[in-house]
């Protein structure tokens, strides 16, 4: 069972290395929606120090969701979907696989350039870590939520609209406490602990049941 | 053995067809035939569990398709009119993923021979957006050459291709039959056997009231 959920992971991740441009827009969206608010707000040091833990989580909100449409959408169109739903393996499991693998490629990139971004915002380094280890626990989250609205969507028309309107509004416990974290975190560092209790909490939540809402979901969407 | 009992699908508000019960035991082929839009590829896919009929009820083994899940889909291989296959990958990646999504990994050099078999020689590492349209047809193919499985599902595998692999097709659907599995195939063209059965099925207009197979013996 093993071998297959490294199979997929390794074809998803292959592909996209065989097709960069996808990884690659996604990172560039996230990175130039940061950098957008200090040139319209101004240079105000408080007031980016303050604004900094929303945008930046924001933006990854929104550049996971962009990248979401793709997750299942190519192997729609050529027909693997409809094989892997046919192979002899629960199919959570597969979905499980290409969830990992599309964080990897989209979620992990957003983490590992957070803290350069969040230079714009005159982050302390503190705040810059707390940051880093928020997006690591939120942003799988945003991807295995974001799974149940592809799955949803697909094949629809319009489908990319839907979707944000579908997904964003679930998105939004995990902005709370990801953005909470990272203010909390420049009065006092201890008080942030719940935040990450409570981020942990929805991603054990969202491992567990968003592969199985997804492939419910996928299976409807292939009749 | 296949084990169908009145089994109905609409699409829409069109009746496809309805009280279709037939049987594909071991060694037999089954020839569905009707015209465009009669519901030959519906009807594949419900065979298959993609798809949820109105009503009826199919079984393998003497079991519902819908309790054996997964344990059916081990025992099923589905060629549906997309090629299932990744074009930016080369055949034997993708007969490599194929195999292994099957649990029944196989080496590179079982897949090399396949793909040979099939007339991909010197193609193997290309990606398959390369490949000509029939080309494509012929990889997602040769999983018939690789696959064990005991009940082939296959819509109209026989278009895009050219004579060599409409010979080779048909060979290797005879000798799925021979091997003692069944087949399940829409196409307009006829496939000899050496051995085995045939079953001929035809699906007709919904208010046509008997839309049910006539059987012809085996050619031997």
């Amino acid at each position: 069972m093993l071998s297959v959920f490294y199979s997929v992971l390794a074809r998803d991740i292959l592909l996209a290395l065989r097709r960069r441009t996808d990884v690659l827009t996604t990172l560039f969206f996230f990175i130039i929606v940061i950098s957008l608010f200090p040139l319209g707000v101004g240079s105000e040091r408080e007031q980016l120090q303050a604004l900094g833990p929303g945008v930046v989580w924001v933006a990854a909100l929104l550049a996971s969701m962009l990248a979401l449409e793709r997750l299942f959408a190519a192997d729609y169109d050529d027909g693997t979907l409809e094989q892997l739903l046919l192979t002899g393996q629960p199919l959570a499991l597969l979905v499980l696989a290409k969830v990992l693998a599309h964080w990897l490629l989209t979620g992990l990139p957003l983490v590992l350039i957070a803290p350069l971004v969040a230079m714009q915002y005159h982050l302390e380094a503190t705040a810059v870590w707390v940051m880093m280890a928020a997006l690591a626990v939120g942003t799988p989250v945003l991807s295995l939520i974001g799974a149940i609205g592809a799955a949803l969507t697909l094949g629809l028309r319009g489908g990319g609209i839907l979707l944000s309107l579908l997904i964003l509004p679930l998105y939004v416990p995990v902005l709370v406490y990801g953005a909470g974290a990272v203010t909390v975190s420049a009065i006092e560092i201890a008080d942030t602990e719940p935040y990450f209790y409570l981020l942990g909490a929805f991603l054990l939540g969202a491992l567990v049941l968003a592969p199985l809402a997804a492939a419910a979901a996928l299976r409807i969407s292939l009749e | 053995m296949l084990d169908v009992t009145d089994l109905a699908c609409r699409r829409g508000d069109r009746q496809l067809f309805r009280s279709l019960s037939f049987q594909v035991p071991a060694q037999t082929l089954l020839h569905v035939r009707g015209r465009n839009g009669s519901g030959k590829t519906t009807l594949l896919r419900a065979l298959c569990g993609l798809l949820r009929p109105d009503a009826g009820r199919i079984r393998w083994k003497g079991k519902s398709i819908r309790e054996l899940a997964e344990d059916y889909n081990r025992d099923l291989l589905y060629f549906g009119h997309l090629n299932g296959i990744k074009a930016d990958l080369t055949g034997l990646e993708n007969l490599r993923i194929a195999r292994t999504l099957d649990q029944d990994p196989v080496g590179d050099d079982a897949i090399l021979d396949a793909l040979a078999r099939i007339g991909l020689e010197g193609f193997e590492d290309l990606p398959t957006r390369m490949l000509s349209q029939g080309q494509k047809k012929r990889v997602a193919l040769t999983r018939l050459i690789l696959s064990k499985a005991p009940l082939w599902i296959l819509d109209e595998p026989f278009t895009a291709l050219d004579v060599d692999a409409v010979d080779l097709l048909q060979q290797l659907i005879a000798e799925q039959v021979a091997d003692g599995g069944s087949v399940v195939l829409t196409t307009h063209q006829e496939v000899p056997l050496t051995q085995g059965a045939i079953q001929r099925l035809t699906l007709d207009e919904a208010d046509d009231e008997t839309p049910v197979s006539g059987d012809d013996p085996a050619r031997a």
